[in-house]
């Protein structure tokens, strides 16, 4: 990959929209947690924007360490390791409760599940299939627009 | 990112064919001049010139994204498969079928997407994952995966059957290119392989070009040797054939003074290194690199390239990004100062970092039979059976004596010493840029050449210097193709492909259906 900053942010979002709104909607139901259906969706639903908002925190300073490779990309496994500390950070939050509008705090197990499934889904649609119906996206540093 | 070549020595060029006077001094032709001339002519709306590999790249991009039918585009040629050239000149610089090129796995010319890439591919039909596993931990774990030679030249004839390249094709040498009165351009031609070749002429609206290199190219010493000795023999280009070379070191002992720091430098040592572990042979090596990195070289802010025992280390031709990333980006915005000045910190001759290749050099070095030489090439003279050669090095002058000198410097990409390219300079409006080829906008377009509602564009080698660098490579005509057949479409003489057609599209690419 070779992304530029505007490129990043815009495929995090897109993905994560797309993506990831169709892994949350399809996992949360078979989740290990507690609680009514619409209540679980809320609580995944808001960790994945969280994770959206959060994200674009964290793009920026994967471009800002970009810089220091000659190539100036961004390797595949880079994209797959940094759900480690992203996870963490969003996994902190997520089960001390601390989300914005979450309904109650987030079982860990749950949002690793949860984090991993949409991640990976995420991290591989981006590495292949993105490709297919956008021809222009991996010319123009994954922008969108 | 694999360096695309199209040469013929000039010895090989066809003398233009007879034309009157009229028609070769006029900037401008009209309908009833061609008429007058004698000259048959049929009409085509997009003519692409060239027929290796940035003609079947850009074919199929109009084909596939621009959804034009194959009588909308002619492809003029001498070569009977896009891939001929590509294929002659990988082979003699010492690429066999069996190696992998320098090109990126989702560098595939015959794929407009990119995926699935060739690691994909490999995986797949090897029933294996390595490959897959390559792609995952490249580069911090391993070198980048590239795909055999073998594997890339049947994708793209399979690719060509699938879009009907050869409806498309029409064998012929271009001699020129001239505009026409009222919009559009003559393309005028000859098939050379006849007795007494006719000439032709194809009126059109808009033309491509991706004519490659002139020819060889030889230092100016090397070039001196050849000439007044009139001697092929013993002073090579690593990009003719050059068998007799290594035959010889394999009958007896002999000594090969290779010059060049790139990619073809390192597959000519890889042969003179394999050869002799392999043979047992005693053949010594001198390196003359007038350039010798041995620490972090080139310029990107904080970044730095590898450089080590005299060779600057890149993964692909050009930093990464060129190609769709960050530096592709900058460079698209930047001013041309300022874009030279980059071009001049990325530039330098590199090489790819092989681990095998590391181990062999090694080896060789150790060995002692394998020397680099900071240095330029003085003076080269015939010595009894070999050649004597003066080096100007750091503390004066080194004389070394060799069997054969190997030219790893390139190919020759003066685009005035070109007939189809200086013709257009001459006549067709066209500029130099600031790198001494044909100066092109961000759509390829070569400025000062447009005709009425018709456009030129040059893509390849012949575009470097402009507002992206890649040119010669892969990806980069899949990039300019893309460039070229967008800006059609934005003029309203093709579709402009969508997310919805494009995976229409794939999915035909995918099943293996004609179109």
């Amino acid at each position: 990959m070779v992304p530029t900053l505007m490129g990043r942010i815009q495929t995090r979002l897109f993905l994560l929209a797309l993506v990831g709104a169709v892994v949350t909607a399809a996992i949360t139901p078979i989740l290990p947690v507690d609680g009514p259906l619409h209540d679980r969706y809320r609580a995944t639903f808001i960790v994945l924007a969280s994770v959206a908002v959060l994200g674009i925190g964290w793009e920026l300073l994967y471009h800002v360490c970009m810089q220091w490779r000659w190539e100036k990309d961004w390797p595949t496994m880079f994209g797959l390791f940094t759900l480690l500390p992203e996870g963490v950070l969003v996994g902190f939050l997520a089960v001390l409760g601390i989300l914005p509008l979450l309904p109650a705090s987030v079982p860990a197990w749950a949002f690793i599940t949860h984090f991993l499934a949409v991640w990976v889904a995420v991290w591989l649609f981006a590495n292949g299939p993105m490709r297919a119906p956008f021809i222009r996206w991996r010319f123009r540093g994954g922008r969108l627009v | 990112m694999t360096e695309v070549i199209d040469a013929h020595s000039p010895a090989e060029q066809p003398a233009t064919t007879e034309l009157p006077p009229l028609l070769r001094t006029s900037d401008f032709w009209t309908d009833e001049m061609v008429a007058a001339a004698g000259i048959t002519s049929y009409d085509m709306p997009i003519v692409t010139v060239g027929g290796g590999m940035g003609s079947f790249i850009t074919a199929d991009y109009l084909r596939v994204a621009g959804g034009l039918p194959t009588t909308d585009i002619q492809v003029i040629s001498n070569l009977s498969h896009p891939w001929q050239t590509y294929e002659r000149l990988a082979t003699v610089s010492q690429i066999k079928q069996e190696d992998r090129i320098r090109s990126d796995s989702a560098s595939r010319p015959d794929n407009i997407w990119g995926f699935p890439s060739y690691a994909l591919t490999e995986a797949i039909r090897q029933r294996t994952l390595a490959p897959l596993w390559q792609v995952l931990v490249e580069p911090v774990f391993a070198d980048f995966y590239t795909p055999k030679l073998r594997m890339v030249m049947e994708s793209i004839a399979v690719e060509a059957r699938r879009i009907r390249y050869w409806d498309m094709l029409r064998r012929g040498d271009v001699e020129l290119v001239r505009r026409r009165v009222g919009g559009g351009y003559f393309v005028l031609f000859a098939d050379h392989r006849v007795q007494n070749p006719t000439l032709q002429v194809v009126r059109c609206r808009d033309v491509h070009l991706a004519v490659g290199y002139t020819g060889l190219q030889f230092l100016p010493e090397l070039q001196e040797f050849r000439t007044t000795m009139n001697d092929y023999h013993h002073v090579v280009n690593a990009y003719e054939n050059h068998e007799h070379v290594y035959h010889a070191l394999a009958r007896r002992p002999g000594t090969v003074l290779v010059r060049g720091g790139g990619i073809v430098a390192s597959r000519v040592l890889e042969r003179l290194i394999r050869d002799r572990l392999t043979l047992g042979l005693q053949t010594r090596i001198v390196h003359v690199l007038r350039t010798y990195f041995d620490g972090p070289n080139g310029k990107q802010w904080v970044a730095r390239r590898r450089g080590r025992d005299g060779f600057a280390y890149q993964g692909f031709n050009y930093p990464k990004s060129v190609w769709g990333g960050q530096l592709k980006a900058e460079m698209r915005n930047m001013h041309s100062t300022r874009r030279d000045k980059v071009y001049s910190d990325i530039g330098g001759t590199t090489t790819a970092w092989r681990r095998e290749w590391q181990r062999q050099l090694r080896i060789a070095r150790d060995g002692g039979w394998y020397r680099a030489v900071n240095g330029s090439v003085v003076e080269v003279r015939r010595d009894g059976d070999g050649v004597a050669t003066r080096l100007r090095i750091a503390d004066g002058e080194l004389s070394v004596q060799a069997d054969y000198i190997i030219d790893c410097t390139g190919l020759n990409a003066n685009v005035a010493e070109h007939q189809v390219l200086g013709d257009l300079l001459e006549h067709g409006g066209a500029q130099l840029n600031s790198m001494r080829r044909i100066d092109v906008d961000e759509a390829f377009g070569v400025r000062g050449a447009d005709s009425g509602m018709g456009r030129v564009y040059v893509t390849g080698a012949a575009s470097l210097g402009g507002p992206f660098p890649g040119v010669d490579t892969f990806l980069g005509l899949q990039i300019a193709a893309q460039e070229v057949v967008d800006d059609i479409a934005r003029r309203g003489f093709c579709r402009r492909l969508g997310p919805v057609t494009s995976m229409a599209g794939w999915w035909r690419w995918i099943t293996g259906q004609q179109i």
